[in-house]
């Protein structure tokens, strides 16, 4: 099976003080179709970095970087720009979702930007938007949305264009427990339907929802492994459990 | 157990089985389930301790009942026991020794350790998930037993980076 994304000894080192910062040094990860992997570390170890990088949304220093079977890394970036919109839904801690767009037409934007008739864009708005459970919300202003509520949008927003991939930094860094709760659900629904998820996090609940966890240590992988189901009965193992 | 059945017994005397039903609805599925003979073994010493009392009741067409019931020693234990701070978690755990000595015995170096423990309480927190949406959400004294291992075990992630930050 071809891998959604591959790395290739990939590195980043910041130049902008006076001392060069290395902040991904080396890392060669593979991730699959249909894969869900999460990204810990501590902070500093570089796993925004490597995120980012795997969005476009920040250049390589050197090394390679494989989205679908295409060498990316070395895209112009109008041409990066372009593939991202197809390939590639992004969530973020603070949303960012367009404030002065109705939250039907953030969802929208992406369809069209990438091409797809008005009609077709709006369809698959009114699908995602009543997926999420948002439907009644589509007029509203993204202000007058719980933080919530705008991550859920800004979820349907990534996913709007069917992406190969859906990168996630944080997705739930800013949101309380029960609204946490509410994303982790929808990504563990679209990641059941196939979705290939590649989030960092530094939350080990909701870490756990993927299958796999790789450990970043100061730019480098430290740790790889899938994650171990076991079964327990009543709440009331727990206690014995540990 | 012991003071699980005083407190059940502050409230109203009790028989056994009705302490067995009291523990269950109380506590829903955050109590293992507790067994009948251990109730009444421990019934028996509290007996002997002058913790509980007992009165035989009369059934009508079955042996006697013991109806227990609290003695002044007992809720003076029980006073103790509520108005105490609780031990903490013990972090000098079996883990933190085997990361101080594993460098001395050449077996495993500390990132492989780290590394092996980190996995093993992710493994544990996945497990939380699934027991934690697979909970009626009414059962509210097991959500908060869940979401309190949760909390422990970010926690004990916490610190592993920190070891890692430290040692490596």
């Amino acid at each position: 099976m071809t891998p959604v994304l591959k790395t290739v000894r990939l590195v980043k080192i910041y130049q902008d003080g006076a001392v060069p910062v290395p902040a991904v040094r080396g890392v060669d990860l593979q991730v699959e179709p249909g894969e869900f992997v999460a990204i810990m570390g501590p902070s500093g170890s570089g796993k925004s970095t490597l995120v980012h990088m795997l969005g476009g949304l920040d250049t390589r220093t050197s090394g390679e970087i494989w989205l679908d079977d295409h060498r990316v890394d070395t895209l112009s970036e109008s041409a990066w720009a372009l593939l991202r919109r197809k390939k590639i839904g992004f969530v973020f801690q603070f949303f960012n979702l367009v404030a002065n767009m109705t939250v039907g037409d953030n969802v929208e934007l992406p369809a069209l930007l990438a091409g797809a008739s008005p009609k077709v864009a709006r369809e698959r708005r009114e699908s995602l938007l009543g997926a999420l459970n948002l439907g009644e919300r589509a007029d509203a202003a993204p202000a007058q949305l719980s933080g919530g509520e705008q991550q859920r949008v800004a979820l349907a927003r990534a996913l709007a264009n069917q992406p190969s991939v859906l990168l996630a930094d944080e997705p739930t860094g800013n949101l309380d427990s029960r609204n946490t709760r509410d994303v982790l659900r929808l990504l563990g629904d679209v990641h059941k339907e196939g979705q290939t998820i590649v989030m960092v996090t530094h939350d080990a609940r909701v870490a756990s929802l993927a299958d796999r966890v790789v450990s970043l240590f100061d730019g480098e992988i430290a740790d790889d492994g899938r994650i171990a189901r076991r079964r327990t009965g009543t709440v009331g193992e727990v206690i014995d459990l540990r | 157990m012991r003071l699980h059945l005083l407190a059940l017994l502050a409230k109203e005397p009790a028989h056994g089985y009705e302490l067995k039903q009291a523990l269950e609805q109380t506590f829903g599925s955050a109590y293992p389930s507790p067994n009948i003979g251990q109730i009444y073994v421990t019934l028996g010493r509290l007996e002997k301790d002058g913790l509980v009392r007992a009165v035989d009741v009369e059934q009508s067409n079955r042996p006697n009942k013991k109806v227990y019931y609290l003695t002044a020693k007992g809720r003076e234990l029980l006073t103790t026991w509520v108005d105490e701070p609780t031990e903490g978690p013990r972090v000098r755990d079996e883990f933190f020794m085997k990361l101080v000595l594993a460098p001395l015995t050449g077996i495993a170096d500390r990132m492989a350790l780290i590394n092996r423990q980190r996995r093993h309480y992710l493994s544990l927190m996945r497990d939380l998930n699934d027991l934690l949406s697979r909970t009626p959400p009414t059962d509210r004294v097991a959500m908060l037993l869940i979401e309190g291992a949760m909390l422990h075990l970010q926690a004990d992630l916490d610190w592993l980076e920190r070891c890692q930050e430290d040692l490596a």
